[in-house]
């Protein structure tokens, strides 16, 4: 590296990006220096993917100041930020799982010998050399295939220091990393920064934010809020930060009497992606599992209607076991899933809205084995009708709807079946306020019927609003169990960013 | 930075890397096939001594594969970049048909400069199919499909039940197909020298290596800002060139060429390519592979009628090979991804 230059070697100000009416990111904010590692912190939709895909050249900014070493830049590609200087790694990389390691490094930059032939003892001489600066011990011709998250992300960062990167962006490197690798990682890292390279360090584990950056911005719906030395805030002014907002009363809860357990889920164990799931959800109730993207909450709850396997615990609905791997036999036991994904898992975009809500009912509706467009019709009208789905005709097609609509199709699918447990991922997530409104309406009117219903959602006013008891879940454990009462900003996020295996 | 990291996560080999090399080839699909073939070849020869020792069977041992070995290596090259090219038999026909027609034409024409027709036409024709698929961001599979009913009717139009004969070509060009050099016949060598210049070239050329990583993960070699658009029309531009080449080839080798000729070959160039280890998805496998592919291929159809096996047996012979070929390798992948997981979960 050449000396560091006088001021922030990464300046970013007032960044703004829009997609369509939405504005991702509004006032993005900021400044790093050389030889320091900088946390870019914020829940979940803060903008902090958006920045650092400007950052990467995969987004153009609309608006604000984007200056590298003092000098205006503006990226259109990603290999021009490459040649600038600035590497991402992503949390999961991509890498060439069919390539060796050290092709993975120097695509595309083989180092050539004679009669441009790629020279791979170089190839490897110089692979050996990155890995041995980097501490790390890594086979340069074994193919990526089947390397570990990890091992994939060192891959990336020597690429990055063999093309010399002065800013090097980590967009939450540690979620799927082990307490060890976390700890070779940050080893990594402080190497780098020491070597006077500037690092941004995307994550919401706040321990590891303040056991190894020297600085943090806190990004909060799009808009900057804060910058502080570590050394001059705490966890808790942090976490206020980011949270920094009053639940409002968009949402409607009405209260419910709370009935007999109906899902009991107990010591629910998948090797790697959840561990010790123990809950219950009662009648009339809504449970709210909240949590951080890549908790793994969507994958408990794809677990429990039996879509994914798991390696131990049970599930009963009422008293009785509901087998796993089985969604046919959730079906017929009463629970119903509306998938987090409209468009590739819950609708069939290609379909009318009709066949769209009567597809789990079918062969209830068919007579002899046969299905008519008018049975269908008949089946589907009333659920439609009571969502107020804004469809001229039930005939048209999923595709040319609205999320909202979408939404109410997919929700008034599953109500076909009539079921006892509802499970809803993410109910609101892409859908204008005013159906938001009518889905938590919606929701709170059948849990008075006496529907359970266990909601995923990272929205935490929505979480706040909406749920009679909020499950917290963080790395795959469930690390809160708060009463309405006791469910406040801070100490979801508290049981949000807690890390059971990391010990600085 | 040194010294501080007690913990290794995945251990570098102790193998030298010759050692390391020569593992890999004994482990290696091309090794299996070859030992396939001279299994295939000593059977034969055992039901029929002359399948391996009459005068002409080593001359026919080498000489019939040529053409398809010729087609599987450039279709070899645009699977590796997660493509397929339908299109290459009735680029065989039209640059065969092409070639018979310009030595009507003009008999006097060199046949080097009509070689060079041959190869440029197909290449045009490679290039029509680079372009659709490289711009239109349409799959390879439906684009050759296509290109191949297209081209195979512009040959039925302009041959219609019209063919060339042996006797419309010049002696020296028919005499190519026979002729040998030290035993070996010249056709055999063109495709020699194919094999080997595109073989070289996939492993040593920095363009070569990108197609890997092209079929290996497409977004990976975008994000790498790799010229994914251009290598691809590359790749096919090349599968088309030596389409033409395997065209003119044909035309040396038959004499006669109708508006029929080489109808199904795609589908054998493509069954040499997997046969020989080319991944269908793309990234790995190598040219050798496919050239070995073709070989085995074609000699089994010979030698099956030898061996007493019925005619209508040696398609599913083809079929049972491609798909133990496809089986194999998923064994192999789920065996290694098994060990894999073993070993990461052990430490």
């Amino acid at each position: 590296m050449a000396s560091p230059p006088a001021g922030p070697v990464l300046e970013l100000r007032g960044v703004r990006k829009a997609f369509g009416p939405v504005a991702a990111l509004r006032s993005g904010t900021l400044s790093v220096d050389g030889g320091s590692i900088h946390a870019l912190v914020g829940e979940n939709g803060a903008g902090k993917s958006t920045l650092v895909k400007i950052l990467s050249g995969l987004y153009r900014r609309d608006a604000g100041t984007f200056r590298l070493h003092g000098r205006d830049v503006d990226f259109t590609t990603t290999a021009e930020a490459r040649a600038a200087g600035v590497a991402v790694i992503y949390q999961e990389p991509t890498l060439f799982p069919d390539l060796s390691v050290m092709e993975n490094i120097f695509m595309g930059r083989h180092p050539l010998r004679t009669g441009r032939r790629v020279d791979r003892r170089a190839m490897r001489d110089r692979t050996t050399a990155l890995f041995a600066r980097l501490g790390v011990t890594l086979d340069p011709l074994r193919p990526a295939e089947g390397l570990s998250i990890a091992d994939q992300q060192i891959i990336e960062i020597a690429k990055a220091i063999s093309l010399d990167a002065s800013v090097l962006v980590m967009d939450e490197p540690t979620a799927a990393l082990s307490a060890l690798e976390v700890r070779r990682l940050f080893q990594v890292a402080r190497s780098l920064r020491d070597e006077g390279r500037a690092l941004v360090f995307i994550s919401h584990r706040l321990d590891e934010v303040f056991d190894l950056c020297d600085a943090v911005t806190v990004l909060r719906d799009g808009e900057y809020v804060a910058t502080a030395a570590v050394a001059d805030t705490s966890v808790g002014e942090v976490v206020t930060h980011m949270v920094g907002r009053t639940v409002d009363d968009l949402f409607p809860k009405v209260p419910a009497p709370v009935g007999d357990v109906r899902l009991e889920v107990r010591g629910l164990r998948r090797a790697g992606v959840f561990h010790d799931v123990s809950f219950d959800v009662r009648a009339g109730e809504i449970v709210a599992l909240a949590g951080l993207v890549g908790a793994g909450r969507s994958e408990i709850a794809r677990a429990v209607f039996g879509v994914d396997p798991y390696d131990a615990g049970s599930v009963r609905l009422d008293g009785r076991p509901v087998p796993p791997r089985s969604p046919r036999a959730a079906v017929r036991a009463g629970i119903a899933l509306v998938p987090e994904d409209r468009r590739q898992q819950g609708l069939v975009t290609d379909s009318t809205v009709a066949r769209n809500v009567t597809a789990v009912v079918r062969a209830r509706i068919a007579r002899l084995g046969m299905l008519t467009s008018r049975r269908e019709s008949d089946a589907a009208a009333p659920w439609a009708s009571r969502l107020e789905v804004k469809t001229n005709a039930l005939d048209m097609h999923g595709s040319t709807m609205s999320g909202g609509n979408q939404q109410k199709v997919v929700i008034a699918k599953w109500l076909a079946t009539t079921p006892t447990l509802l499970i809803i991922d993410e109910p609101t997530r892409g859908i204008d306020v005013g159906t938001k409104a009518e889905v938590h309406r919606l929701l709170s009117e059948l849990a008075g019927q006496g529907m359970a219903i266990l909601m995923i959602s990272s929205e935490l006013p929505e979480v706040l609003g909406m749920a009679d008891r909020v499950l917290v879940v963080a790395e795959g454990r469930i690390t809160a169990d708060l009463p309405r009462a006791d469910a406040t900003p801070e100490s979801v996020m508290h049981a949000a960013t807690a890390t059971l295996e990391y010990q600085p | 930075m040194t010294g501080q990291v007690t913990e290794q996560l995945v251990e570098p080999s102790r193998l030298s890397p010759a050692r390391r090399a020569w593992r890999t080839v004994r482990r290696s699909r091309e090794l299996a096939i070859g030992v396939v073939l001279l299994a295939v070849i000593a059977a034969a020869t055992a039901a029929n001594d002359s399948f391996l020792l009459s005068p002409n069977s080593w001359r026919d041992l080498l000489l019939t594969p040529s053409v398809l070995v010729v087609l599987a290596v450039g279709q070899a090259v645009v699977i590796i970049t997660r493509n397929v090219d339908l299109s290459v038999g009735s680029i065989l026909a039209l640059t065969a048909y092409l070639s018979g027609r310009l030595f009507i034409a003009n008999p006097d024409l060199p046949v080097p400069v009509v070689f060079l027709v041959a190869m440029l036409a197909g290449a045009a024709l490679g290039l029509v199919n680079g372009l659709l698929v490289g711009l239109g961001r349409v799959p390879a599979l439906v684009i050759t499909l296509g290109t191949l009913y297209v081209y195979r009717g512009v040959v039925l139009t302009w041959a219609g039940s019209d063919r060339v004969n042996a006797s419309d070509l010049p002696g020296t060009f028919l005499a190519l197909g026979t002729r040998t050099v030290l035993t070996v016949p010249v056709l055999a060598v063109v495709a020699l020298v194919v094999l080997a210049a595109v073989g070289y070239h996939l492993h040593t050329a920095r363009g070569g290596r990108e197609l890997y990583a092209i079929g290996s993960e497409p977004d990976a070699a975008v994000l790498y800002g790799l010229p994914v658009r251009r290598r691809v029309i590359g790749a096919f531009v090349l599968s088309g060139g030596l389409a033409g080449l395997a065209g003119i080839m044909f035309a040396a080798r038959y004499g006669t060429i109708s508006s029929g000729a080489g109808l199904g070959t795609e589908l054998q160039a493509v069954a040499a390519a997997v046969i020989g280890g080319v991944a269908i998805f793309g990234g790995s496998g190598t040219v050798w592979g496919a050239a070995l592919g073709a070989v085995l291929l074609v000699t089994i159809n010979r030698a099956l009628p030898i061996l007493g096996i019925p005619d209508f047996w040696q398609q599913a012979v083809v079929g049972v090979l491609i798909i133990g070929a496809i089986v194999l390798d998923r064994l192999l992948a789920n065996r290694t991804a098994r060990r894999l997981v073993r070993a990461r979960d052990a430490r």
